[in-house]
Formats: structure tokens, sequence, C-alpha cells
């Protein structure tokens, strides 16, 4: 456990993607299994240990720490496991020795909500503060290092020369340690089967376009719709839906799971049947409809009825057991455009080509896009192989630009992680009516991006020298701040006191010079609604 | 100004009425019989100043009592020599209105003071910042007991314990040693930090010149100046990058990651900062090796400090004033927090 947490100090401090992929390959490479293994789970968020949560965490400490000197310092920090790392008391007397990382895992996963209050804090008691912060970062399951997935695996590539695309294959077939990941690539033994199985294949992704240019010749122009890009597959019998982090979503549309019954791997976008969003097919409704189904885990009849799911297809990575993958995205959108006749009607459509005469042409299709309720444009080369990850200038997303409001700064909260200890959670209303006849503010977002790391600055210093009132973690501040909030759309809202709900709102600029009261009204906001 | 009394309120009632003549306002502490101010973050006829940090020690006073070494330190940083008047360790300085000053050791940096007042019979004594480590640039914080205690509690936060110096004095030279190719930037707050790094090395047994910012030099020599043995220090724009592979380098925290740093040799970077306790801190500032070292009292040596002290009251200011006064009430004593401006979170001490 103490190299594990070396290992996790050490990539906490290094900032080089580089240092951060050697620091992995080495500790992979130094490590026996089945250590490195759970440590690989760990980095890549693969491990869940269901009698280990944060609030498990918070409970100990609260036993051991005055419950307000453990907020106060949890607030602080921004951290429950580095908080309680820090606060863990030393324990008095002989302790054993810190244990391994697989005598941990063994232990986290032996224990229930019971025993989880005794035996926990004994593992606690045989490490430093490091090693309690990796505990604590491992039985939790959420690491929030800054390490993704993807980097484990390109460093477990890296440290055993193997291909990163192999390792992508293999992955999602098997479970922490990864004995046969290892086993293949560490012992050179065969690969793992991963035929028949009904496995996530990582997503094909773009780049924003930013300022540049394409030529439509190369490229072909897409919807980008919104709602959620999803993978269905159908292997050895089994369907599976994923989201784009490969999470196993299959049981929250089982309408879409029914669906599919030929071998395939399909890539497109989760919508709900509706009026919203591009006419073919029946269309979709907006963003809102779908988020009222997502993250259930049972779903009512009368849901299905309501609010039915579909797939807007964009690409097909494999048809009837045959790989498509290398082959020219305009091969394959030939072939996925003939096995749609094959597919249930209402469940899929084909995402249409957006044509136009040149990109002058494009930008303009793209300027009236907002009522569509569609996120913006995606541009594909026509000769791009599907590949993981983002290559660059293979295929670029070209959101439309973001609607702006003026609202005014009401609260603020300390952030985590990187913002740890800054006030950077902010709470921004806008006026009911004429600030001048008396009208108040009322909160209508949260944001917690989209300034630079000097306005973070020049906001944490606000609230700290503008605050009114305390309650608890939350400042509130004397409206004295206007900023501009960007957000991709607008929604009606039962669960905010304005009635609405912004999509993806931040920070957009800070105007220091915009008084507040000249700072925008609810109804401008509800006239952006497109519900 | 916010004042929370804790406690029994009759008694903290009868406190105040009693201490009447010194007033904590948002610029400062004032002794109403004197008309003085201590650390006043603005110009006043008279201030008394407890050390030179640039959030207690600012220019523009009629007189400034404070002690030799904070004078000296507030000519070269501020330029503010007028209205100087000295003032030694245990020295009593007599106000108007029937108060008296004086100043004992605080432990901070050099110079740094406490300040004791005394007035019809009350003692309060005002801690400015302090540290209860050992510190060979200053001499150490001496308990003195009084009625009223004004603590700081920049730390005030049970998470920060430092450990002590030594343990990372070893993990600085364990770096420089396994990368002999390289060298160790370290930050340090110009004004104390950097100078008792400097002496806390050579007491380590690392005699190799150390290489400073050009922003270092004025205030290593002062130090110096006062008796402080620092050893060699060479000045980094006088040398190559060759030649300074495998040293420790001195700079201000704000020059770590800018491109000052790009004529040292492959740099890593450390920060010497009790802050650096908190992971995120260090990240916040691309810091690689965080070094805990601080120039001002931890959480245990702050509740230390007030139970050896053992004031009536204690005033808690400059800080996380919540935690100590949540303390306070836990161990059933009298105290209030301050809030007062312009005593802004000290980020690089």
């Amino acid at each position: 456990m103490q190299q594990f947490a070396a290992l996790l100090d050490a990539l906490v401090y290094t900032s080089s993607r580089n240092a951060k992929l050697a620091l992995i390959a080495d500790y992979l490479r130094q490590t026996p299994d089945p250590d490195r293994g759970w440590a690989l789970a760990a980095l890549t968020d693969g491990l869940d240990f269901k009698a280990v949560k944060a609030s498990t965490i918070r409970n100990l400490m609260k036993e051991r720490v005055d419950p307000v000197l453990w907020s106060l310092n949890r607030d602080f920090v921004g951290d429950t496991a580095e908080t309680a790392s820090l606060l863990w008391p030393n324990p008095v007397g002989e302790t054993l020795p810190p244990p391994s990382v697989s005598e941990t895992v063994d232990m986290l996963q032996a224990m229930n909500r019971t025993s989880v209050v005794t035996e926990l804090p004994r593992l606690l008691d045989r490490l430093d503060v490091s090693g309690r912060y990796a505990l604590i970062k491992l039985a939790t399951g959420a690491m929030r290092i800054g390490i993704s997935a993807r980097l484990g695996k390109v460093a477990f590539a890296q440290s055993f020369g193997v291909s990163v695309d192999d390792v992508e294959e293999y992955w999602h077939g098997i479970a922490p340690p990864y004995s046969e990941l290892f086993d293949w690539a560490a012992h050179g033994k065969a690969p793992p089967d991963t035929e028949n199985m009904p496995l996530f294949r990582p997503f094909m992704l773009a780049h924003p376009l930013e300022d540049g240019t394409v030529d439509l010749a190369d490229y072909v122009a897409e919807w980008k719709w919104d709602g959620i890009r999803v993978q269905l597959v159908h292997a050895g019998g089994e369907t599976r839906l994923y989201s784009r982090s490969g999470d196993d979503i299959t049981a929250t549309f089982p309408e879409m799971a029914e669906a599919l019954t030929i071998p395939a791997v399909l890539d497109g976008e989760l919508l709900v049947q509706g009026q919203h969003q591009g006419g073919e097919a029946g269309g979709a409704a907006s963003f809102n409809a779908l988020q009222q189904r997502l993250g259930r885990k049972t779903v009512s009849k009368k849901m299905l009825s309501e609010l039915p799911a579909f797939v807007r297809l964009y690409d097909a990575l494999s048809l009837e057991g045959e790989d498509l993958r290398s082959l020219p995205w305009e091969q394959r959108r030939q072939r996925l455009e003939s096995f749609l006749p094959r597919l249930p009607a209402p469940r899929f459509d084909l995402s249409q080509i957006v044509e136009a005469r040149d990109f002058a042409h494009l930008a303009q299709i793209r300027e009236g896009t907002r009522a569509d309720a569609i996120e913006g444009l995606m541009l594909k080369r026509r000769d791009s192989p599907y590949v993981a990850g983002r290559k660059t200038g293979l295929w670029y997303k070209w959101k439309r630009d973001p609607l702006l409001i003026d609202c005014v700064l009401m609260y603020a909260q300390r952030g985590s992680g990187k913002r740890s200890s800054f006030y950077s959670d902010y709470t921004f209303g806008c006026w009911d009516g004429d600030p001048d006849q008396g009208a108040e503010l009322l909160p209508v977002g949260k944001a917690y991006s989209g300034f630079t790391d000097e306005e973070l600055k020049f906001l944490d210093k606000h609230v700290r020298q503008h605050t009114i009132n305390r309650f608890g973690p939350v400042r509130e501040t004397d409206k004295s701040l206007t900023f501009e909030v960007a957000f991709d759309s607008v929604h009606l809202s039962k669960r905010h006191k304005s009635g609405l709900a912004m999509r993806f709102p931040r920070i957009h600029r800070i105007r220091k010079n915009k008084p507040v009261h000249e700072a925008d009204r609810i109804d401008t906001l509800r006239a952006m609604v497109r519900d | 100004m916010t004042a929370e009394p804790v406690g029994p309120s009759s008694h903290f009632l009868s406190m105040s009425a009693a201490f009447s003549w010194i007033r904590p306002e948002p610029h400062g502490i004032h002794i109403v019989p004197a008309n003085c101010w201590i650390d006043p973050s603005r110009a006043v006829d008279t201030a008394l100043v407890t050390h030179g940090h640039a959030d207690h020690a600012r220019g523009g006073h009629g007189t400034t009592i404070a002690t030799p070494e904070t004078l000296a330190i507030m000519k070269l940083r501020y330029n503010t020599a007028e209205g100087a008047q000295p003032v030694h360790y245990g020295e009593v300085t007599k106000l108007p209105g029937g108060v008296q000053a004086s100043y004992i050791p605080a432990g901070h940096v050099l110079g740094s003071a406490q300040i004791l007042l005394e007035h019809a019979g009350e003692r309060v004594i005002i801690t400015g910042d302090y540290k209860r480590r050992p510190d060979p640039t200053c001499p150490p914080f001496e308990v003195t007991p009084c009625d009223i205690f004004i603590t700081e509690a920049t730390f005030g936060l049970p998470l920060f314990t430092h450990p002590p110096i030594e343990e990372e004095m070893a993990k600085l030279l364990a770096r420089l040693n396994a990368n002999p190719e390289a060298c160790v930037l370290v930050g340090a707050y110009a004004l104390g930090k950097a100078q008792r790094v400097i002496a806390e090395l050579r007491r380590a047994g690392h005699t190799d010149p150390i290489y400073l910012h050009g922003a270092m030099e004025k205030m290593c020599r002062l130090y110096e100046e006062f008796g402080v043995d620092l050893g060699e220090l060479r000045l980094v724009a006088d040398h190559t990058k060759e030649e300074m592979r495998g040293s420790i380098i001195i700079s201000p925290p704000s020059t770590l990651n800018d491109r000052w740093s790009r004529r040292l040799p492959d740099p890593i970077t450390a920060m010497a900062s009790g802050w650096m306790r908190v992971r995120q801190r260090a990240r916040q500032r691309n810091v690689e090796l965080p070094l805990i070292i601080s120039d001002h009292a931890d959480w245990n040596e702050l509740t230390r400090t007030i139970e050896e002290v053992n004031p009536q009251e204690s005033w808690i200011t400059h800080g996380r004033e919540e935690a100590l006064l949540r303390w306070c009430q836990l161990h059933q004593r009298r105290a209030r927090a301050l809030s007062m401006v312009g005593y802004e979170d000290d980020e690089d001490d």
C-alpha cells in the first residue's frame, strides 16, 4: 500500500502527461500480481466497494473529531479523503504493519455496512497520512486526481510494449484485477477471448472546430443532436446499451435492448420521440424530455409510453460479425443505410447528412439551427476510419454559439479538486421585475466553470470581501457583481423557484462596470425557452 | 467589523466594558487613550508595528514604533524611515493616556514582536504573527501572561500540523541528491521564510553555495547585518545554467511558474509554505515538491499557546477564526472573532 500511496502522491504533484505515464508504467512493471491489477483498477475508477461510501468516511470522522471542526476542515480542503487522512488520529500503541493492496482489497470486499465501522478504522490505523489518503480514495472509488481511464490504459500499454488499441479492445470484457490482461501483456500468454461478448468499444470523438474551416469535398456535415451519445451492442445473444463513458445503461432503456436482435455495434444519439429535433422519422423531443428518463434503475410503463426512446444512428462499428472500423466513413455509412430497413422503425432512424454548397453556406445553415434545439454540426472526414478517442483532423464538432444573459452573483461555495479552497461555485440570479420598482433577484442557475485562473482569483476575492451572510459552507454576497452567463439552452422546470433550468451554464465574462440593476430579468430568460 | 461573543454573555459584557480602551476596528486595533494603532492598514499618526510583512507594516505613518530590525526591514521594503522610533525587546515605552507598551519576541521573522499593552492594571497582548518552533534567524516566542490575548489564526484548522523542519530539509536534500544534473527551485517568501530555509539548510550540513533570485538579495544581506549567518549566497543572474546544476535556488513564490525559471537547469519546483499540507494547494501552484514549512503557529501550537498564556479572553483575528473560536467554546474559554480587513490570507506563507 505504501508504494501505491507513493504513486498517488507523485501523480498528484506531476503535471506533465508523459511524466505521469512514466510513473504509472514504472509502478506496473515493478509491482507483483495481483496488486498492480487492483491498483490499475483503482486508477481507472474500476473499483466499487458496496460497504464504503463517502458518508461512511464522514461518519467515522464525526465520531473522532468535533463535527463543526470536521465541516470547517472539509470545506477548506474540498476533498473528503484528504481531509480524513489529515485528521485521522494517530493510533495509540502497537499496530500491524501496512497492508498490501490486495490484502486491502480483500478486506474491503469482505466488509458490510455494519462491519465497516470497526474494520475500516483498523486499516486506517495501519497507515500514515499518504497511505490513509490512498486507502480512502481506493475504497470510495473516486480518485479525482486527474488520471483518466484512458491514461491508465496508455500507461499499461507503454509499460509492457503492447498496442493501446488492443488494450482498449480487451479491457471492457475483463474484470479487475485484470489477470488475463497481465497474462497477455506481461507474461506473453494468448490475448483474452472477447468474441461473442456484448462489449463496449471506445467511442470515436471529435475536436472542436474553433475558428477553422474545412473543405466539404473532404468532409461531410451531420447534425449534432442534443441527446446522449450511446453505443448499442448485440453479441452472443445479448444486447447492451452503453453511455459515452462506457457505463451500462441497458436497464434504463429496456425498449432499446429489445429493439436490436442482429449482431452489431451501432453508434448513435439516444433521444425521446417528439416534435423538436429534426423533422424526419417523427422527430425528437428536447433534451429536457430525455432527462426525465435518465438515471432510473427501473422504468414504469407510463414512462415507456409517454417518453419512448429511440436511437438516431451515426455509424456502425460492426454488422453481423464483420468489423467495419477500418473502412472509410463513406463505406460504413453505405453499409449502415442498407442495414437500417432490418431494424424496427420506431426505435431507429438515421442521422441525416446536411447538404451545403460550400462552407459559407453551411455556416448559414448552422446559424438557423437554434430553433430546432440541436447542438450544432459534426464534420467528418469522408475517408476516416473509426478510431477510438480524438484523432486530430478526422472529426470536428462545430457547436452553435451559446446563448448569453447578464446575471448577478448571489451565493458562492468553495470548489473541490483543482479549485479546492477557492470560492468557485456560483449561484446567480435575474430580476423578477423592474429593479427600480422594488423587484428582487431570483436564483436562476449555478456555474462552476468558464473563468480563467485570474478571473477565479478575482471572483474568490470578491466573495470573501462581499460576504453578508453565511449558511454553513455557503456565503451570501452583497449582490454587487454582474457577470455574463453563457448556456446552451433553457427549459421549464418545476425543480427551481424561477421555474427555469439552464443547460451548461458557465461564466462567460465578468462585467465589472455593469451596474447590477442593468442585469437581465427573468422574463428575458423565459423568452429563450424552446420547450 | 463583526465581533461575536462566545460563552456566558454577562461575563463578556463586563469584560468588554472593562477593556473599552482597546478597540478592534476594521483597519487595525485602536488604543483609545493613546490614540495609537497596532498594525494599521492605513496611514495614522502613531503606529505600533509587530513585524515587517506587508499586511502589518505600511508606510505613511507619522510615528512608527517597532523593533530596530522591523524598522530596518520597513526602510528597505517600503522606504519609510521618517518618524521611526526603535524599541528593543523588553523595553517599556510610555504612550499618551497612561498606556505602556512593551515588545516581546514572537518568533515569526527577524524583529517580529508581540506587543503587550498595559493600562489601568489591565494587560492586553497582540501577537501579530507568531510561531513556537525554533528558528535560527530570530529569538523564540515568549509566553507572557495577560488578560486579553489577541491571537492570529492563519493556520487555525486542526488539519494544519507542521512536521519537524528537519524532515522537510531531508526531503529537499534527498531530491537534490537524486537529481545532480537538475536544480531544485524553492519558492519562499522573501522576508523570513527564505532566510530561515537557508539557515536550516546550513544547519543540516548543506555548505554548497545557494543561488538567489535578485529580489531576495537585499533582505538576505540585511539579515546578515543583524548577525544571521547564511553561508555562501550567489545571484542566479551572475551564473550559467551549467554552474547551477545540482544546486538549490531560492526565489519568491510568484516567480515559480514564470519565464524567469527558464534560465535554470531543469528546475524541480518546490515551495516552502504551511499551505503545502493540502495537496490541492500544491497542485494549484504546479508544485512538484511541497515543503511544509511555516513561520506561523500550527493548530496545536495555537491551542497550546492559548492554554499556556491562559488569558481571561481570547480575540481571534486574521485567518480561520471560526475553528479556533469553536475550540475555545469546546474548552470553556471565552473568545470572540474579529474580522478585520486588509489582512489577506497570506498565500505565500
